[in-house]
């Protein structure tokens, strides 16, 4: 008992130590850290990231630095060791799997602040961001409804976790608040990096008669075997036009440059405190990429209201009824669904005609 | 079940299974002589890797083939010196060739992530290709698919219809008799072991090159592992290559449909994609069982150094 309170005290001391200390600023000379996943290419998660890097030093003027393709492992920790020890004021690692490294390493430099994306470990000096991207799979969702002929739609995804069933929930939700008919067939690959596999499973689905699909999956072949067959298909991540620049409908896009810019400053200023951060449409940090001159622009007038609307909140992609694949309501008329009961979601809404793989 | 989805099922096995014919077979010429290169899946990455650079420099897909084969050809070179010159052990070299060149092709390759290429359209035949169901399948299409076939009734007549081709399975069924009358046993291993890079080599452009027209890291994922699980498959015989092939691209698309079709299948869909591989091992296990069938088939020297007496 005795040893648990010192322990405590301990900690408490270490937690003021951190505010004050990171409260003492930031000098001139102090630089900014990245942790890519995979090479940065031009198009994809970590480009995403690095335009956010580019926009915080064109704004703030700090000078940032970055390592790339830092495997999910005791590389991580050895890269975000490094990158503190020399002095980085704020680090940013941007993938899931760097969560436990990044808690450990952040623990030995209580001066420095500590942002990892899409995790959902917090430490004394380590904050948490993440996007809501299901928000931009809603309205790419309704413009499938409308620009589908044969009423199918196809989803090429990696693996069956919340966030990807969000992103496949909304596309269908949206599909059918435009059109009742759609109806949404997924393909697992269980890959989140496979040309091969992910080119297959796309044109499975467009041989199942699926004219519009898009895919969760990081590569760009499902847009290049839409182009191919003359069908549609949406971007992921980053706008994928260059790749089928009549198959590519928009994309489902994020952007981090403007909470960059805001955690940076935050951290100048000396008010900066571990936060969880997950951030829209309002946020700035989801949106569409251009919107392709095949969409009526009756359509895309009405996106741009949809647009408006998720930024002022008046719309929420999983605002009630919702009723899942197999009848049962999960969000009752006039409510909408917690954050709780998204990050929890394990099953497919009505309209999608493929079976999720039990557990 | 339409008459179309019949056809794009095809369409979609074929395709899957041409990579897998044309390093297969190239492997089977190989181990026919006597050597085994478990490095397949290095050349075939490096065969990717080559295949794509030089048909985005180039804009012709053909030299890119070409380069393909160039650079298997290299890395087959280098596993040869080690083993037929200098005695190593196939199976080490062969190993440490796979994760060579899987890790070189990456590096070389870093440049042309998130490239892209023209899609190369499929040749159609004529008159042939107008025949229902089977037609699409079978005469519209790649024209890599029409050289795995070209290419399988070569080495049909090569192996079994001509001199060469039997001097060849005696330096692997017996390479002292071979020597003892005559032919240079350590020369045609050398040929036979470059042959079956410049296969594997092109098998990879053509994944780069004609199947999905990018390049990233790891893209050959596990195809020419399975390719030399295909020869042993099918205990070196050219036909069961061809028909393994289409069988285990058959199995790999057959899931992708089912789980498109929304049929009811308690089934998760990680043991679904992890199917063609365990139809492999078990069609190996029930062939292994057979003791008969793979002594009878297997080259007699297979993996082991020849030495000749000076």
């Amino acid at each position: 008992m005795a040893l648990k309170n010192k322990l405590l005290k301990q900690l408490a001391v270490a937690g003021l130590a951190v505010v004050t200390s990171i409260s003492s600023g930031f000098a001139a000379e102090d630089t900014v850290g990245f942790v890519y996943v995979s090479p940065i290419g031009d198009a994809g998660w970590t480009y995403q990231h690095d335009l956010g890097r580019l926009q915080l030093e064109k704004e703030t003027g700090v000078k940032t630095n970055y390592v790339e393709n830092v495997a999910e492992g005791s590389d991580a920790e050895r890269v975000i060791r490094e990158m503190a020890k020399r002095g980085d004021k704020v680090i940013f690692a941007t993938s899931f799997g760097y969560m436990n490294y990044m808690l450990k390493v952040s623990k030995k430099f209580p001066k420095t602040a500590f942002v990892h994306a899409t995790g959902y470990k917090m430490g004394k000096n380590m904050g948490i961001y993440n996007a809501r991207f299901y928000e931009g799979r809603y309205l790419t969702g309704v413009i499938a409804g409308e620009m589908t002929k044969s009423n199918v739609l196809g989803y090429v995804a990696a693996f069956p976790i919340p966030e990807v069933l969000q992103g496949i929930n909304a596309f269908i939700k949206g599909a059918r608040s435009v059109n009742p008919k759609a109806e949404l067939r997924v393909i697992w690959v269980n890959s989140w990096y496979d040309p091969g596999k992910e080119r297959q499973a796309a044109m499975t689905l467009m041989s199942q008669n699926a004219d519009v699909i898009t895919q969760h999956t990081d590569s760009t072949a499902v847009v290049q075997a839409a182009e191919e067959q003359g069908k549609y298909a949406f971007g992921y991540h980053s706008d994928m036009s260059k790749y089928g620049p009549k198959a590519h409908l928009t994309a489902a896009t994020h952007h981090w440059g403007d909470y960059y810019v805001k955690t940076v400053n935050d951290v100048k200023a000396g008010n900066w405190k571990p936060e969880s951060i997950w951030g829209g449409y309002k946020d700035g940090m989801v949106s569409l990429a251009p919107l392709n001159p095949a969409i009526p622009a009756e359509l895309q007038a009405r996106i741009r209201d949809m647009e408006k609307h998720l930024t002022s909140g008046v719309l929420h992609p999983f605002s009630g009824p919702v009723v899942d694949q197999d009848g049962k309501v999960r969000v009752a008329a006039g409510a909408t669904m917690s954050d709780k009961d998204l990050n929890g979601m394990n099953y497919y809404l009505e309209g999608v005609v493929s079976k999720l793989p039990k557990q | 079940m339409d008459s179309s989805l019949i056809t794009s099922i095809l369409v979609a096995t074929i395709i899957a299974g041409t990579p897998l014919i044309i390093v297969a077979l190239g492997q089977l010429i190989a181990e026919r002589s006597g050597v085994l290169n478990l490095g397949a899946e290095g050349m075939m990455a490096m065969g990717a890797v080559a295949g794509f650079a030089v048909t985005h420099h180039t804009g012709n897909p053909w030299f890119g083939v070409l380069a393909g084969m160039a650079a298997g050809m290299l890395m087959s070179f280098l596993f040869a010196v080690v083993v037929l010159t200098l005695m190593g052990n196939q199976v080490a070299t062969g190993l440490a060739l796979s994760i060579f060149g899987v890790g070189l092709s990456a590096f070389i390759g870093k440049p042309y992530e998130s490239e892209i290429l023209e899609t190369v359209g499929s040749i159609r035949i004529p008159l042939l290709a107008d025949i229902p169901v089977l037609g699409p399948a079978l005469f519209d299409q790649q024209i890599l698919v029409y050289f795995s076939w070209a290419l399988f009734a070569g080495i049909v007549w090569f192996l079994f219809r001509s001199r060469p081709g039997l001097v060849l399975r005696a330096v692997g069924e017996s390479p002292a008799a071979a020597h003892s009358i005559g032919y240079h046993v350590i020369s045609i291993r050398y040929m036979a072991t470059l042959f079956g890079g410049a296969m594997a080599g092109i098998g990879g452009s053509f994944l780069s090159v004609f199947y999905t027209p990018l390049w990233v890291e790891g893209m050959v994922s596990g195809r020419g592992w399975i390719a030399i699980a295909l020869v042993v498959f099918a205990t070196w015989r050219p036909f069961r290559v061809l028909v393994g092939a289409y069988l285990f691209g058959g199995v790999m698309v057959a899931q992708l449909f089912v789980q498109g079709s929304g049929l009811e299948i308690n089934i998760p869909s990680q043991f679904l994609s992890s199917l063609p591989y365990l139809a492999t091992i078990i069609v190996l296990v029930i062939i292994s069982r057979d003791q008969n069938t793979v002594r009878l088939n297997a080259p007699v020297s297979l993996g082991l150094p020849y030495r000749p007496d000076a």
